[in-house]
């Protein structure tokens, strides 16, 4: 299939369709409204069902309720968004259903900005909703990324009954690359999901549901939860090591801060500095042995990130606090320059402290 | 077969049906079930014209009512 | 002998959980022998709110789905979008659907979803204790209005079926009573239009019914029918607020 130039945030609309997803709810919100649009036109050429709900809140309940009904469906929002989303997120993880859930962050807390960031990442791995459950969270880097993703993203959600989060950015929605997407329309076959709520015809009532009075079964439940998780975490990691053979200093970081580092990386290694850059392509499961093989021979790790320092912590956690672990970010929608993050991989390599 | 019978194991001893009947013929009865409410009952069934009235008012189910099949008597 | 009343098979034989003399036992079985008469078990599914029915999957024998608080109108959108040919319906009290699913239930019937709701109104908060509704009446204690609502503090009660009635979308709105068994006989009457009005197509269905809650209103059941009768009715009065006739394309 032939490349075409498209903008990020209507690329994820594309390639959701071509994943089978045939219904979208969702909520405007800067900087990812591109997508609805996108999706109020396409969906209805493929028969699905493009519903713009009254509010973020109105919008998760719709996906629960059509995933309960056995569909491939998803919505998008950004940070403020998100955050309202997540009680919808948790009774999903707790029904064990399965949908897809775009956040293209910006600038918090609060209102905060418009302009990119990415200081969700603590909500979206550690939990952002009450209650022992996680997120599969997939942070691409490019458009393509995405693209090739989507369908990963609505299998895994399928697989596991868990949602997904994939954790974009104002960059990657915003900005135009050169993309293929694959040639069908839609999968071959979707799994059966003899679970769903269909109507019980010839069969016993099914119900979806989180509530568990009795502690026992609650706590059952949370056991065969954090069981799915372990498979999870066991088998789902993804990562690029970039130049990490034998990098003395490693860059982490995932998304548009990603990209950067790369560039940087790159500028680093011309100057004879032995640089490199370990990219988690999952942010949950967060890949730990990928991490600890590419930092192996490093004596300094950098964790780039538009955020106060988020990712950063679970860089030192999964590094066992082996190696020094710095940390350089941006805020409010500042963006980290490869001058900049090139002038932190030089004092690192001087051997002294980070500006 | 009696043409209302209570289930005196459903019944919470709310006494909706008793205000229900046209006929004034459901009470209270003096023993308990086993939940600890006194189950409504009807004692005179001949009294009884099958109107449904207590079964409609009953939130739980408790009455079943019948009524003579006119064509076989 | 020919049984006159029985269960009906939408109905669970599941003991209920309910106070003794609360109507949502009368209200629950009202919408399963609809659905029975209907003919619709196999293709409907239900959703549960967050309150004294809760449980309500245990009582109801079809897919049911339970949703988070206020948000069963939404729930049951999504639902019905991917599902248009299957019968879909929401069971609220007062809290879930005139608090904090305000939003929700307007917008499902400003859409016009082709779905029915099921409005349980007690003028109070079953469930958490006895605490004050929007629909709480003036002058009416709970455990958050404690000298009674005081309209200046606490504002005014909610009619929803007249409100909801204002909305394009909205094809049957009626409000309706179980305090006796000829309000009860009209009651089903109207719950079984609003089915109807789903199955034609015609867009959003609701039917409010009055309540009683014994407990929280520290009254015995029959007092309480009679503290309905009394308070509640002169303040949301019965009757259809709105039936459309054609069908919206």
């Amino acid at each position: 299939m032939a490349k075409v130039l498209m903008k990020g945030n209507e690329a994820l609309g594309e390639a959701a369709v071509r994943a089978g997803c045939r219904y979208f709810f969702g909520y405007p919100i800067t900087p990812q409204n591109e997508l609805p649009h996108y999706l109020a036109r396409r969906l209805p050429e493929v028969g699905g069902v493009f519903l713009q709900a009254e509010s973020e809140v109105a919008a998760i309940n719709m996906v629960y309720g059509a995933a309960g009904a056995g569909a491939r469906v998803m919505t998008s929002s950004s940070s403020p968004g998100i955050s309202l989303k997540q009680e919808g997120l948790t009774y999903i993880a707790g029904a064990e259903l399965p949908c897809v859930v775009v956040n293209m962050q910006r600038g918090g807390p609060g209102l905060g900005s418009i302009q990119p960031a990415q200081s969700d990442y603590f909500q979206a791995v550690k939990g952002g909703g009450h209650g022992d459950y996680r997120l599969i969270v997939l942070a691409p880097a490019t458009i393509q990324e995405i693209v090739d993703l989507m369908g990963k993203a609505f299998d895994l959600a399928d697989q596991y009954r868990n949602p997904v989060m994939i954790l974009g950015d104002g960059i990657l929605g915003q900005m135009m690359e050169a993309v293929e997407f694959p040639e069908q329309e839609q999968p071959a076959v979707l799994p059966a999901k003899p679970w769903a709520s269909t109507g019980a015809k010839g069969r016993r009532p099914n119900l979806i549901n989180s509530l568990y009075l009795n502690p026992e079964e609650l706590e059952q439940h949370n056991e065969r939860l954090q069981a799915k998780y372990a498979k999870i975490i066991a088998n789902e990691t993804m990562a690029e090591s970039y130049l990490t053979d034998g990098a003395e200093i490693v860059l982490v970081g995932y998304g548009s801060s990603a990209r950067i580092a790369k560039a940087a990386v790159d500028q680093a290694r011309a100057q004879g500095i032995k640089a490199g850059l370990f990219r988690p392509i999952t942010l949950f499961p967060f890949p730990k042995k990928e991490i600890q093989a590419a930092c192996r021979q490093a004596r300094q790790v950098l964790t780039v990130e538009m955020s106060m320092g988020q990712l950063v912590e679970d860089v030192r956690y999964n590094l066992e606090f082996k190696v020094p672990v710095h940390f350089y970010g941006r805020a409010g929608g500042m963006v980290p320059t490869t001058r900049a993050v090139l002038e932190q991989i030089k004092r690192l390599a001087e051997g002294g402290d980070l500006a | 077969m009696k043409k209302v019978e209570f289930d005196e194991e459903r019944c919470k001893g709310c006494e909706l049906c008793t205000a229900a009947c046209p006929k004034h013929i459901v009470v209270m009865a003096d023993h308990l079930n086993s939940m600890g409410f006194h189950p409504a009952t009807v004692t005179d069934q001949v009294a009884c014209i099958s109107c449904g009235f207590c079964a409609r008012m009953c939130p739980d189910v408790v009455i079943t009512v019948r009524k003579e099949d006119k064509k076989h008597g | 002998m020919i049984t006159v009343f029985a269960r009906p098979e939408t109905l669970t034989t599941a003991k209920t959980h309910y106070c003794p003399g609360c109507t949502h036992g009368i209200i629950h079985r009202l919408v399963a022998e609809v659905i029975d008469e209907l003919g619709i078990r196999e293709e409907t599914i239900g959703v549960c709110p967050v309150g004294c029915s809760v449980l309500a999957y245990h009582y109801f024998n079809l897919d049911m789905q339970e949703a988070a608080h206020g948000r069963a109108p939404a729930v049951a959108t999504g639902i019905k979008r991917v599902l248009p040919d299957k019968t879909v319906f929401t069971y609220q009290g007062d809290g879930d659907l005139a608090s904090i699913g305000a939003a929700e239930i307007v917008h499902a019937a400003a859409r016009g979803e082709k779905i029915t709701t099921i409005f349980v109104n007690n003028a109070i908060y079953g469930m958490t204790g006895g605490q004050m509704a929007p629909t709480t009446l003036l002058g009416q204690e709970t455990m958050t209005s404690p000298h009674g609502r005081d309209a200046v503090t606490q504002g005014y009660p909610v009619r929803m079926a007249e409100m909801l009635a204002t909305l394009d979308g909205a094809a049957f709105i009626a409000r309706v009573s179980v305090h006796n068994p000829q309000e009860v006989a009209k009651a089903k009457k109207a719950i079984k239009t609003a089915f109807e009005v789903q199955l034609s197509g015609k867009g959003f269905s609701l039917v409010e019914v009055l309540s009683t809650c014994p407990t929280n209103w520290g009254l015995t059941p029959l007092e309480a029918i009679k503290w309905l009768q009394d308070n509640m009715i002169p303040y949301y009065p019965l009757g259809v607020k709105k039936e459309r006739q054609e069908v919206k394309d």
